[in-house]
């Protein structure tokens, strides 16, 4: 287990992470999955919304708004 | 481009089912699908001449839409159905994409992929040729690549996923031919598809072919088997729902069938994939192929080519400016609606009251009598030329400015900005893209409630659309602001603060939205916000001219066409009813009269309640029935300008507050007749159409008269 695991939520703006596990099931994952939100994923937080509230992350090379409820289930290791 | 007359009004209700019609043998069936907001009905368009509505947010088709076009001497029917990302069945768009491309029969597929997000489109490629081998590529968005510097070896892909591929840029047309051409030569089979398949761990791989082998003879080569074995082995309830509609009976009643998924999956279990492993290593694996794919395809020569869109975002969407901007901008749009109108309002009406006089001295001229000349003149004709010169222009500005922004890819920052209020509400994140669709017609912001797929949420969003006011309550409003509000301020400041104060009337339907979506939330539609995810796809220029022409030529059709069909039996019904007297009071006077005590309490008269019920058609007509019934009563003849209409209003009572209570009773009463249809339709029940009538009427009405008692009580007027 790679020990600087944290939820994507607070990956700060900027910083590139790779995914390492997603946390939830059913529909939640399989969106993600069709994101192509796997294993090894590079996501990186591209700007906070007014509230931040949700945030735009840019995945394989898309800009996706993710609320937190998702995010924060998001595992990601900082590169 | 934006919305059209196909996506607005009453038409929203036709294009919905889908019951292909082929009118030879050799029709061919052409699915197109494609991630959302890739191009898809822009292809779509050029393709069949339709006018299906695009845009450039995801989600904008919501049905399967289909179209004819012709190539070499064979006919071929298109059908566009959802985007999706996936056919893995997560929502019911992506259901009945799934079904058509596998049940419905298509001679091809044709995917329609972003170029400049290719790999992730390669995704629902892969998926697709999973269930037939008959798929066509159609890299779209190549102008768009190409001015970011990202270069796609189509030769490359083609050989790799062996299918014909090619490349387009739809909204100039480039790429067309070749696409149907390589249709043609997959359909008639001068093509050889040798399409990619992909290949899944050892384990998978024997488990689905255990399945396979029996599941091969239930199918009768009818559908996919190899595909079929995967989802049995998924478990994918809803396909097998879809499947045993199809075949008419069910795979999972087949003994042998079942014996093999459960020896198939204890197999897997054995070698460490359990169950929920198995769609995750089916998905992992699709993703890196395109990964790999994408790798060998896709040359990014300008490593920051997404740069300049970054940079608009972080204004747009900024913590300081993003909001601010936001209501600039519908600021900025009101304006110059507000303003663009005036000439050409004040030239339409003169130019119409001008024929006033010669179509009744031609009345006199024939000897007709004279009832049958007020019908026609001052029923008939006044209130369509009223429709058209007050309401026309203001729509036919607003209308084309709109879907420039929507054609920018505007309106996903919007949703962004403001979901935070939504989350709040218990709503849903792309309610805000429904809401945005409301401000050009409400029945097609209903149907747009589509791409929300929880129930519950899009419920909310379906009953607080009618919030937002609509293309036809605009010109009411500014009529109303101009009269008691502006008119005052004189000179160049008046639009400005004819502006300001629209600006506020939307603020509060925003507002109202939102709080009525929590009040929802809280009550009768108790739950919490559903996950989502919300693409901001990259900008593109609209196609300012091409906008432009459409949207005012449909827009001003549609218009003058609704304007004849129900402004015109309307300005007849109120004739009627001002001029058929029961003991000495007109119809319309004694209806008017039973509101009245009711309607005063909300700070209106009779005569405007009366309105605006029978505005129910067409929110349109509201003011000019108003105007009518003041006529029918009163004295004033020449009403050209706003400020004579001013003095007739106020000879018949109207304060500021009378001006205030209507047009938050615009702003908030029941949605007019098409939407009301479009909501039974969409909601598939009454109650829920009954609901969303009652909750902007008892809203508004609660409103107006808090407002107007308080106003009353405080002695302000």
């Amino acid at each position: 287990m790679n020990n600087n695991q944290i939820p994507l939520n607070q990956l700060p703006v900027g910083k590139k992470a790779n995914v390492t596990t997603l946390t939830f099931d059913g529909t939640t994952r399989r969106r993600m999955l069709d994101l192509g939100v796997i294993d090894g994923t590079e996501i990186e937080p591209l700007y906070k919304s007014p509230s931040g509230n949700p945030v735009a992350y840019l995945i394989r090379g898309a800009v996706i708004a993710l609320r937190s409820d998702v995010s924060q289930k998001i595992m990601v290791s900082m590169l | 481009m934006g919305l059209t007359s196909m996506s607005t009004g009453a038409k929203v209700l036709d294009y919905c089912g889908l019951n292909i019609e082929k009118e030879t043998e050799q029709d061919k069936i052409v699915a197109l699908a494609g991630n959302p907001n890739v191009g898809k009905s822009t292809v779509f368009n050029s393709l069949t001449g339709l006018k299906q509505h695009t845009g450039n947010w995801p989600g904008k088709t919501v049905t399967n839409a289909q179209g004819k076009y012709r190539y070499k001497d064979n006919n071929y029917i298109m059908v566009d159905i959802p985007g999706t990302y996936s056919l893995m069945a997560n929502s019911a768009e992506e259901e009945v994409a799934r079904d058509f491309i596998c049940f419905g029969g298509p001679d091809a597929v044709v995917v329609v992929a972003d170029a400049t997000c290719l790999e992730r489109n390669l995704n629902l490629v892969l998926q697709t040729m999973e269930i037939t081998e008959n798929v066509v590529l159609c890299v779209n968005l190549m102008d768009e690549a190409k001015k970011k510097k990202i270069r796609i070896d189509l030769e490359a892909l083609k050989s790799r996923l062996g299918i014909p591929i090619v490349g387009t840029s739809a909204r100039s047309g480039r790429g067309l031919d070749q696409l149907m051409d390589a249709v043609a030569s997959l359909t008639d089979g001068t093509f050889k598809a040798e399409p990619l398949r992909v290949t899944y761990c050892e384990e998978i791989e024997n488990a689905v072919s255990m399945v396979e082998s029996v599941a091969a003879g239930a199918l009768q080569g009818k559908v996919n088997s190899r595909w079929i074995s995967l989802k049995l082995l998924d478990g994918d309830e809803s396909l097998l729902r879809s499947l045993k509609e199809y075949l008419g009976y069910d795979l999972m009643q087949n003994e042998e069938i079942l014996q093999k998924v459960r020896e198939a999956r204890c197999f897997l279990e054995k070698a460490g994939i359990s169950y929920d492993q198995f769609r995750d290593q089916v998905v992992s694996k699709i993703v890196k192929t395109c990964e790999e794919i994408g790798n060998k395809t896709v040359t990014f020569e300008k490593v920051e080519y997404a740069e300049r869109d970054r940079r608009i975002d972080k204004i747009l969407t900024s913590k300081i400016t993003g909001i601010p901007i936001m209501i600039a901008l519908l600021f900025g749009i009101l304006w110059i609606t507000i303003t663009g109108a005036n000439a050409p309002s004040s030239l339409l009406a003169t130019g119409l009251f001008s024929l006033e006089k010669p179509i009744s001295n031609f009345f006199l001229w024939i000897a007709a009598p004279e009832w049958l000349r007020s019908i026609f003149v001052d029923g008939i004709f006044r209130t369509l030329a009223w429709v058209v010169s007050v309401m026309l222009p203001p729509m036919a500005i607003f209308f084309p400015l709109f879907t420039l922004l929507e054609d920018l890819g505007y309106l996903p920052r919007v949703a962004f900005n403001l979901d935070n209020f939504f989350r709040r509400a218990h709503a849903h994140g792309k309610q805000a893209l429904t809401m945005c669709m409301g401000f050009g017609c409400n029945a097609a912001g209903i149907i747009g409630c589509r791409i929300i797929d929880s129930p519950r949420e899009r419920l909310i969003a379906i009953i607080t659309n009618n919030f937002v006011p609509c293309n036809g309550r605009f010109p009411t409003l500014i009529a109303i602001i101009t009269m008691f509000f502006a008119g005052a301020v004189g000179g160049a400041f008046q639009s400005v603060v004819s502006t300001l104060i629209l600006t506020a009337v939307i603020v509060l339907g925003v507002t109202m939205t939102v709080l009525i979506s929590k009040l929802l939330s809280k009550t009768i539609l108790k739950g919490m916000p559903s996950s989502f995810n919300l693409e901001l796809p990259p900008y593109r220029r609209p196609q300012i001219g091409r906008v432009i022409v459409r949207s005012v030529l449909d827009r001003t059709l549609f218009v003058l066409g609704r304007a004849v069909a129900i402004a015109a039996p309307a300005g007849l019904i109120i004739w009627s009813l001002a001029n058929i007297h029961i003991g000495g009071i007109s119809l319309l006077g004694r209806c008017a009269g039973f509101l009245d005590p009711f309607a005063r309490l909300l700070g209106l008269d009779g005569y405007i309640l009366m309105a605006f019920i029978l505005g129910f058609p067409a929110n349109e007509i509201v003011v000019p029935i108003i105007i009518m019934s003041y006529m029918a009563t009163g004295t004033l003849t020449d009403l050209e300008s706003l400020t004579e209409l001013h003095a007739l209003f106020v000879n018949h009572g109207w304060t500021w507050l009378t001006a205030v209570c209507t047009m938050l009773f615009s702003l908030m009463h029941w949605p007019c007749g098409t939407t009301c249809l479009t909501i039974k339709k969409e909601s598939q029940s009454m109650k829920w159409m009954l609901v969303s009538f009652a909750v902007p009427t008892v809203t508004g009405m609660l409103l107006c008269f808090l407002v107007a008692n308080t106003v009353r009580l405080l002695g302000l007027v």
